[in-house]
């Protein structure tokens, strides 16, 4: 069973920031097939929020197939998320400092360079977070 | 799922003074709806209006689709929490549990046995000598184990300390998920309502700023920051809420569902304080808010 956790300053809707722990656990093995979420009851009683938001979170994992609910035992994993390869991993890793080092090199500072990333970041994911 | 509180051009006057003035809201059901507004924004005008405590001046308020406070049958569908969480001082909280019985034909016995044990409470004891969070939550039990579709709570939190807060709003929480039922519930602090509430109206001086789902709310609004320029040449489907620019750069706060196309943008998500606040200014001031800093600066 894992526990959530909430960031107010986040600015990530409450729903999302209960997905993206799911996902986060999924993909660091703490979560596997067959384990059984928080009741939405349990999630409330311990974080003092909307049932909705909890119930809006479940239903976005049974979407994307990771989880499905049984109705009177609750909900339970049933995905995996692919696990990235290590090795892919690491190179991207090692091409990401080199371009932060010749960035850098280029007479960039730490905040532009942060500031360039953001916007890339962003530009290629927009379409996730609405 | 039926309408909770529907008004229809509603106002209600204290002698010369419109307390609430052409509200016109259609808040769902099977919601936590957050009214929020600041002191004297006629919250506690509206949820009183509400309940039958108060009569319109003009226009119309329906409940759960009746008349506020109609007869037998509409009283009992509606729990409502006053400010203060009154509660009798000289009765026990055994006597209250009796009294809710008494007075509600549809009381949860059950319930509110053990509730009142999981709080603790010594039902011997008189509600007067109660802590503030033991006394909110004796209250909020009395209106829950009446077991109506409507909750309507007036600051239940406004006078609490920050984990009898926090454990109120727990309790509340839980009974939404146990029971479902419909809750509104007024603060003038939206920091108490953001974890909570899924649906949000804004009252100031007396009238709507802002209404709608909180996720709606959130998806579509957002912080634009970047070089100086004028908000007439903006895309005509972002509407600016609330804008300031310096010398250099302007910061704008838009409500738009399209994508912010224009790489001369950083855009940054707002939180629901930053909503509500803008919508608050906005609503204060009469227009879009600008600040101009330059102008400030001379």
């Amino acid at each position: 069973m894992i526990e959530f956790h909430l960031d107010p300053s986040s600015g990530v809707a409450t729903y999302l920031q209960l997905v993206q722990q799911v996902h986060q656990a999924l993909q660091l093995g703490l979560l596997e097939p067959g384990d059984r979420l928080p009741t939405a009851q349990q999630v409330v009683a311990s974080l003092a929020i909307n049932p909705n938001t909890v119930l809006k979170a479940y239903r976005d994992l049974e979407r994307e197939g990771l989880v499905r609910a049984r109705p009177g035992l609750g909900t339970f994993v049933v995905g995996r998320l692919p696990r990235t390869d290590p090795a892919a991993q690491a190179r991207f890793r090692r091409s990401m400092t080199s371009w932060l080092r010749s960035a850098r090199d280029a007479g960039l500072s730490p905040d532009e360079i942060e500031a360039i990333y953001r916007t890339a970041f962003r530009d290629c994911f927009t379409e996730g977070v609405a | 799922m039926t309408t909770a509180i529907e008004t229809e051009t509603l106002g209600k006057r204290y002698g010369r003074r419109w307390a609430l003035t052409d509200c016109t809201l259609s808040i769902p059901g099977g919601r936590v709806v957050g009214l929020v507004g600041p002191n004297g924004a006629g919250k506690t005008t509206l949820l009183h209006l509400a309940v039958g405590l108060l009569q319109p001046s003009a226009g119309s308020i329906s409940v759960l689709g009746g008349v506020p406070a109609a007869g037998p049958e509409q009283l009992a569908r509606i729990g409502f929490l006053a400010q203060e969480s009154p509660t009798y001082a000289r009765l026990t909280v055994g006597q209250h549990l009796q009294m809710g019985q008494w007075l509600n034909p549809s009381w949860d016995t059950d319930f509110a046995a053990q509730r009142v044990a999981e709080l603790g409470l010594d039902v011997g004891q008189r509600a007067g000598t109660l802590s503030g969070g033991q006394r909110a939550q004796l209250a909020l039990t009395l209106a829950v184990a009446k077991r109506p579709e409507l909750l309507v709570l007036d600051e239940p939190v406004a006078a609490l300390d920050p984990l009898a807060r926090r454990e109120f709003l727990q309790t509340l929480m839980e009974v939404v998920a146990i029971h479902g039922v419909s809750v509104v519930l007024s603060s003038h602090l939206i920091a108490d309502l953001e974890r909570v509430c899924d649906y949000l109206v804004v009252l100031v001086a007396g009238r709507v700023a802002l209404t709608g789902d909180v996720d709606e709310l959130l998806a579509c609004h957002h912080r634009l920051t970047g070089p100086r320029r004028d908000v007439s040449d903006l895309p005509g489907n972002q509407s600016v809420i609330e804008e300031s620019h310096t010398e250099k750069q302007s910061t704008l706060l838009v409500r738009t569902t399209d994508p912010i196309l224009d790489p001369a943008w950083t855009v940054t998500p707002v939180t629901l304080d930053d909503v509500v606040l803008a919508y608050m200014r906005q609503a204060r001031d009469g227009g879009p808010r600008s600040t101009n800093h330059l102008a400030v600066a001379r």
